[in-house]
């Protein structure tokens, strides 16, 4: 994807994360703008699933050529899918960061931490 | 950020790189292009067709007079005594414990008269070491950085390239010569490179850096950043200082052995001659992950040893790098284990380069 663009239906977190919620469970990935910092990514570290993950805390790794970075949990929970299509193609991620670029499902254990995620506008303001 | 980015050194290129829509960062002190439209589509264009480097933060050292050429007999690593004129060696400088102060080459521009290029993290302090171990000889060292911008043309069509630019004949592999390139006079062409593929570096006043970089881009050449030299140097084994080079290492564990010569009695001589005549604990090797997972910089290898460069081998389609191993287990084809972040990678001892040199 070229240019930058924040879906208005998802949420967001100030470590360039969003989740899309569908009731107790969310889909996690990274922003347009933290693609675009990386540059291409070239590999992509998925937890298990069963993993707990816990809202600020690192769940995975992305690598470009150049360095590895952690991906940030928007929210806590326990892993119950993730994007295997990632494994052979991160491009993904850089492609369509919001839909075939999906990291991981979660099944959420505190629905109430979504109140403190971003909306589209917020974060885009947080980005300037 | 803003008062970092304003202590950086700009090279002449600088505006042309913005305007290419590079992504520019702190690289040594200078402000450096890491890639413009992407590290692969870069990285491919070397490797299949030719691209263009600005590598103006590189340093230059002119050493002149009738005592020059003893004077770096004495201090590189190599036989200088047998770079003929026009022609270009690559040496290591040691200090005299044998540890890497840095890797060079160094061309002979005349009988008396030598050009060093050296690393920019490295440039200040190779500049005052030079200094430094002048007094005695009839040499006279003179720092050229600023008077040089430099640029790299690298790829199977390179030399083609800058030759339809080029008043008269390229000087061959390893050789120089000064040529009118693109209408700029007495421009430096060397045939060197940092890539594993045919190419000229040309050093050219920094004024006319700017027509030379426009001239070869219009023939077709790639920009292509910092990033994409990372990945092009590391297929091809070429040591990057700061990552597989430091003090702490010597030219024989490093693999280097082949540059020194020390019967010159180069400063560190007796250091090297005792590793080479011993052996070293360890030594330098290239390497691919087996597995998944890219190793990096640091990662240490269980058992002993550590990863000094790794990254995605975009040739390859998977991780390569270069390790320090125990000498035991430095057979190409053993396997080892890397520590990446707290998980265990599959990796292979590689015999260098890991790209092949006929593809």
């Amino acid at each position: 994807m070229a240019t930058a663009s924040y879906p208005p239906d998802l949420k967001y977190h100030e470590e360039h994360d969003w989740a899309r919620i569908e009731g107790e469970t969310a889909t996690f990935g990274i922003t347009w703008y933290a693609q675009d910092q990386l540059g291409e990514l070239v590999f992509f570290d998925p937890p298990a699933v069963g993993a707990t993950v816990r809202r600020g805390d690192p769940y995975a790794e992305v690598e470009s050529v150049k360095a590895v970075s952690d991906v940030i949990a928007p929210l806590s929970g326990e892993v119950v899918e993730v994007n295997e299509a990632l494994a052979s193609g991160p491009e993904a991620i850089n492609d369509d960061p919001y839909d075939g670029g999906w990291m991981v499902k979660v099944r959420l254990s505190d629905v109430s931490e979504v109140e403190s995620l971003m909306d589209a506008a917020a974060y885009e303001d947080s980005l300037t | 950020m803003a008062a970092e980015t304003d202590t950086l050194r700009r090279t002449p290129l600088h505006d042309r790189h913005v305007a290419a829509g590079a992504k520019l960062v702190p690289f040594a002190g200078w402000e450096m292009p890491v890639q413009y439209q992407g590290i692969r589509a870069e990285h491919t264009a070397v490797r299949e067709h030719a691209g263009v480097f600005d590598v103006s933060h590189m340093g230059q050292v002119e050493t002149a007079g009738s005592g020059a050429e003893a004077l770096l007999q004495r201090l590189l690593s190599n036989d200088v005594a047998r770079i003929a004129e026009q022609g270009a060696q690559y040496s290591v400088l040691c200090e005299e414990r044998g540890g890497v102060l840095d890797d060079l080459f160094t061309y002979r521009l005349a009988p008396d008269r030598f050009l060093t290029v050296t690393n920019a993290s490295n440039h200040a302090r190779d500049f005052a070491w030079f200094e430094r171990h002048a007094a005695g000889f009839d040499a006279t060292v003179h720092d050229r950085l600023d008077d040089f911008a430099m640029l790299a043309v690298q790829g199977p069509r390179a030399r083609a390239l800058v030759a339809g630019l080029a008043a008269r004949e390229l000087p061959r592999r390893f050789h120089t010569a000064e040529l009118t390139v693109a209408g700029v006079p007495d421009v430096l062409v060397c045939g060197t490179g940092y890539t594993g593929e045919d190419g000229v570096e040309l050093l050219v006043a920094p004024g006319a850096a700017g027509a030379v970089w426009d001239a070869v881009v219009a023939a077709g050449a790639e920009p292509v950043g910092l990033g994409a030299r990372d990945t092009l140097r590391l297929e091809a084994c070429f040591h990057l200082y700061g990552n597989d080079l430091s003090e702490d290492r010597n030219p024989i564990e490093a693999g280097l052995g082949w540059c020194c010569k020390e019967d010159t009695g180069f400063v560190g001589a007796e250091a090297v001659r005792a590793a080479r005549a011993h052996g070293t604990a360890e030594r330098l090797m290239p390497f691919a992950v087996t597995g998944p997972g890219i190793a990096r910089q640091g990662n240490p290898v269980l058992g002993g040893g550590v990863v000094t460069s790794g990254t995605l081998s975009l040739t390859l389609g998977y991780a390569i790098g270069l390790a320090y191993l125990p000498v035991e287990r430095t057979e190409p084809g053993t396997p080892f284990e890397i520590d990446v972040r707290g998980k265990t990678r599959a990796a292979e001892v590689r015999a260098k380069p890991l790209i092949p040199e006929e593809r």
